[in-house]
């Protein structure tokens, strides 16, 4: 059974223009101690995924259909208060900016054992002691001195170790990293990743890593879902995706990505941009924009297809059955 | 820390000093001293011989400083309209005026900092947007009106409050106060809501609006995301950094009371040191003007100086050295 | 969108584009914010067009019968048509007296706010523009005069003008004075503001491109800053006219504001609160209902102005 499991999920904003449906029917899963990178460009809905996942959608949005599961048992119901107990116990998140992810007027230790208190029982030393252990095993040097310093007091690629020790500290299975590493200096940001692969292997976490950098996908994850203007265009196995995309999308962003050692004399371009979510043309999003359009793209919207072992497109190209089935 | 104490303290002592080089050449410059004390029909002679004694030919420095002493010691000279002694009438009125302040700022702080948290936090509850509406009314009636509009209900036409005056003060040292008497406490309740209605609501729509703020950071996400009970998020977090610039209102705040309460003063005919300045403005009495000028002076300053000092007990960020904040200390 | 004859698309026009605007859209959904602009409309038509409109001239010894004083509104007892609203003391309409009073108020409003915006921008633009010490005193000038309120500073200025031209003023230098310290009473907020959009503006590429060329970078900052600095500048306006409004009602009200010979709503105020007592309450109620109305229908649009503008709180 996997740990987490998003069925069919579509979450709207009802504006004065009618209703925007930012996220439109998506599914995918992930299993204990897995990676899922989720990419895509800016706009296509990660986020807001990631925030739907953990409860945490800023109205006037909300879900509107579709259900999560954790474990088995569904989340996206559940009343505030269990939700919150949920929250920070069994999912943690992590944000793009450290800076503004911490409260300047608290001591990190001030934050992380309020955070720790609130959901384990022990005695407050415990707690502080606790709090120690984890400033050291996220790499900030001489933690018993630190665990008093305030956030301004850190530097960029330091301050995002303490956000992460936060959100791990009391364990949860499973992490929504939202862009952890996009804020960081190119140097820092590998040692981050790094971080976060070693603490998933050694905690058995789960992680859901949002990204617009394949980079760091193809370093970090086990499977890799590509968002498209609100859905998902494919879903499969890191290696795959990468080495092998099959939806066209995913093809035209692997092309344009520019890779050491080959010679071009232009780097590919999709056409066109992303629609607007308030210009989804009918049948599958993609269809001005595809090379490799047919007629049937533009009346009905694939679902997600068997394209292979282990990938899944929603692409009418991977449609094993005769169109008139 | 302490540099950054001593660094406010010459400031506001180098604002003192322009305030009392403005004050100073009001009281000496404008107009002829001589003339405004002395009227028409004193000879020549007597005219320089005033001079002398006042030492109005002593060069410029010399004056100021003077000036400045005597101020320090609460010397103002004497007031042109009423003929006794500018720091004596001040001292007479001062406790009344704040009494009137102090119950005010009691009151605009006690309703206002709560029900502006409660707004920021509860958005959209109908007790909010009322509570909204009406601190909006608030903001838009002059202070006089409301006190007008105090006086007709509540001592013209129900006759419980009376409309002037202090009521029957008690005179306690050198103090007179009006807390000690039921007539006195009668006397003070719509004074003191009057003046104390719209800073009430600036508090409110200021709290409200930083609690509006704040709520929307990362941080505060963050602190939802880790699972964090509201109360702690919404108090712990959220309120203490509204602090910083809530603080800045409270100060700017009890500053205002001090300058509205004039206003009040002269609606209600209660025996402050505002109603003392107004008659003092209509009349061109300069020595009261200028000892009231010195004299709000200092309030504002002192106000400033205490504001600042209190900013940093709060945010630890100013505390830090500017090279340690400067974050790349890795 | 419109099609011509030759099958050409034409964007619509102007007019069509801000009827169609968020920024009207959020002005018609809030009917609050419609009605505050239908009244303050009103009060700005019966002000302005008060000589022709009001039923009477209050200010006319010829017209005035010490008969007609007291006379209370049309709808009590004694009322009478004629005096729609009652009769002051001294026989003067009511409803007249308010739509004069109105107009004094407007223009003396107006007026102050005007020079505030002028004094404070341009103030602003030099601050920012040249810096170095210029910008150093008139900030921290500008800081000192922000945490004085503005009917402190609008007083003393008064009474120092007074004083310094010699006690007793003509009438219309009266007024300019008053406009004077009211609008000085105002301008650090409009200097803030524009000083800092002149920062962002000054440290960009084009202006040192400009100053390259031979354009007068003053010029060019006007030319640049100015539209940035528009928006903030009239929410800061709209509220800074209701304060300016209650401040020179104070004033009047204390007896330190226009003068008598052209009373303004808060001179009305003051002379009717004398009868407060002796029963005749219409004579200070609807002077200060006026300004009651006038000073929270330019707050609410002011409140409206402000949260369309802003885009955060959308």
């Amino acid at each position: 059974m996997a740990l987490l499991d998003v069925r069919n999920l579509r979450v709207e904003f009802p504006t004065r223009r009618g209703v925007l449906t930012a996220i439109d029917d998506i599914s995918f899963d992930i299993s204990e101690g897995e990676v899922l990178g989720v990419v895509g460009e800016s706009g296509a809905g990660k986020s807001l995924t990631g925030a739907a996942v953990i409860g945490l959608l800023e109205p006037p949005g909300r879900i509107a259909d579709g259900e999560i599961l954790l474990g088995g048992r569904r989340i996206d119901n559940l009343p505030y208060e269990q939700m919150r107990r949920i929250r920070g116990k069994e999912i943690g998140a992590i944000f793009q900016d450290p800076l503004t992810s911490l409260n300047p007027l608290y001591t990190i230790g001030r934050q992380l054992t309020e955070t720790i208190l609130t959901h384990m029982e022990m005695s407050p030393t415990e707690a502080h002691a606790r709090a120690v252990e984890l400033l050291a095993e996220v790499g900030i040097p001489a933690p018993e001195r630190r665990i008093g310093s305030y956030p301004h007091e850190f530097s960029g690629g330091m301050r995002q170790r303490v956000v992460i020790a936060l959100a791990l500290c009391v364990n949860p299975r499973l992490i929504i990293a939202d862009e952890p590493t996009t804020a960081l200096d190119v140097s820092i940001q590998a040692q981050i990743i790094q971080l976060l692969k070693r603490l998933c292997r050694d905690h058995g976490m789960a992680v859901m890593l949002i990204t617009h950098d394949m980079g760091v996908i193809a370093e970090t994850a086990d499977r890799v879902a590509v968002m498209y203007a609100g859905r998902i265009a494919e879903i499969g196995s890191v290696r795959d995706v990468v080495k092998n995309a099959r939806h066209p999308y995913t093809q035209g962003l692997m092309g344009s990505i520019p890779l050491l050692g080959h010679e071009v004399e232009r780097l590919e371009q999709i056409r066109g941009a992303m629609p607007r979510l308030t210009e989804i043309p009918n049948g599958c999003a993609f269809n001005p924009r595809c090379p490799k359009v047919m007629e049937r793209c533009t009346e009905a919207r694939p679902d997600l297809l068997t394209a292979d072992a282990t990938t899944r497109a929603a692409c009418w190209l991977y449609d094993q059955e005769p169109a008139d089935a | 820390m302490t540099a950054y104490i001593i660094q406010r303290v010459v400031q506001a002592v180098a604002v003192m000093l322009v305030v009392a080089l403005v004050s100073f050449m009001l009281f000496n410059f404008v107009g002829d001293p001589v003339d405004n004390m002395v009227g028409q029909e004193a000879s020549y002679e007597e005219r320089e011989e005033m001079r002398e004694n006042l030492g109005l030919n002593d060069p410029f420095i010399v004056q100021f400083g003077r000036f400045v002493i005597n101020a320090t010691q609460g010397e103002f000279g004497i007031s042109y309209r009423i003929q006794r002694p500018v720091a004596v009438l001040i001292a007479e009125r001062m406790p009344a005026t704040l009494e009137l302040v102090a119950a005010s700022a009691v009151l605009a702080l006690v309703l206002g900092i709560p029900l502006g948290v409660y707004t920021g936090i509860n958005r959209d509850s109908w007790f909010s947007s009322t509570i909204l509406t009406v601190s909006l009314v608030g903001v838009s009636l002059p202070t006089f009106v409301i006190g007008i509009l105090l006086i007709y209900i509540f001592s013209v036409a129900l006759g419980w409050l009376p409309s002037f005056g202090r009521g029957e003060a008690v005179q306690v040292g050198w103090w007179s106060t009006g807390f000690l008497t039921v007539s006195g406490w009668k006397a003070i309740i719509m004074p003191s809501v009057t003046l104390s209605l719209f800073q009430m609501t600036l508090i409110l729509r200021l709290v409200r609006s930083e609690m509006l703020e704040v709520m929307r950071t990362d941080y505060i996400k963050f602190a939802r995301a880790r699972g964090l009970p509201d109360r702690i998020v919404n108090f712990g977090h959220a309120f203490k950094n509204t602090l910083v610039p809530v603080i800045t209102i409270v100060g700017l705040n009890i500053g205002s009371l001090v300058a509205f309460s004039i206003i009040t003063e002269t609606v209600f005919q209660w025996p402050g040191m505002g109603f003392l300045f107004i008659q003092a403005v209509g009349f061109a009495d300069i020595p009261v003007m200028s000892a009231y000028l010195v004299l709000v002076a200092v309030v504002f300053v002192s106000i400033n100086l205490a504001v600042d000092i209190l900013y940093f007990v709060v945010d630890p960020r100013l505390r830090a050295d500017k090279a340690v904040a400067a974050g790349n200390s890795e | 969108m419109a099609v011509n004859e030759l099958g050409d698309v034409r964007p619509p026009g102007l007019i069509h584009r801000f009827l169609d605007s968020d920024f009207f859209y959020s002005f018609r959904r809030s009917p609050i914010t419609v009605v505050s602009a239908i009244v303050t409309l009103i009060f700005f038509l019966a002000a302005g067009l008060a000589p022709w409109l009001a039923p009477h001239n209050p200010f006319d010894p010829a017209t005035l019968d010490l008969m007609d004083g007291f006379t209370p509104p049309v709808w009590t007892e004694d009322g009478t048509s004629k005096f729609l609203l009652g009769t002051d003391d001294q026989g003067r309409d009511i409803l007249s007296t308010l739509m004069f009073g109105s107009r004094v108020s407007l223009i003396v409003g107006f007026a102050a706010v005007i020079f505030s915006v002028v004094l404070g921008v341009g103030l602003g633009l030099l601050s920012g523009y040249l810096g170095g010490w210029l910008d150093a005193t008139v900030m921290r000038l500008a800081d000192v005069q922000l945490t004085i309120p503005a009917i402190l500073v609008a007083l003393m200025i008064d009474g120092i003008a007074r004083v310094l031209l010699g006690g007793h003023l003509g009438d219309t230098t009266a007024i300019y004075v008053l406009i004077l310290a009211i609008g000085v009473s105002d301008w650090p907020r409009y200097a803030r503001v524009t000083r800092g959009a002149t920062l962002v503006e000054r440290n960009k590429d084009y202006v040192a491109a400009a100053r390259v060329i031979g354009l007068h970078p003053v010029l060019i900052m006007v030319r640049h800053v100015l539209p940035n600095v528009m928006g903030p500048v009239l929410v800061l306006a709209t509220i800074g006219l209701a304060l300016a409004i209650i401040t020179e009602a104070t004033l009047s009200f204390l007896g330190v504001g226009v003068p008598p010979t052209t009373p303004s709503l808060g001179t009305l105020i003051r002379i009717g609160n004398n009868f407060l007592f002796s029963g005749e309450w219409w004579i200070t109620l609807f002077p200060s209902l006026a300004l009651v109305v006038l000073v929270l229908a330019v707050n609410l649009l002011g409140d409206w102005l402000r949260d369309a503008l802003n885009p955060k709180l959308r």
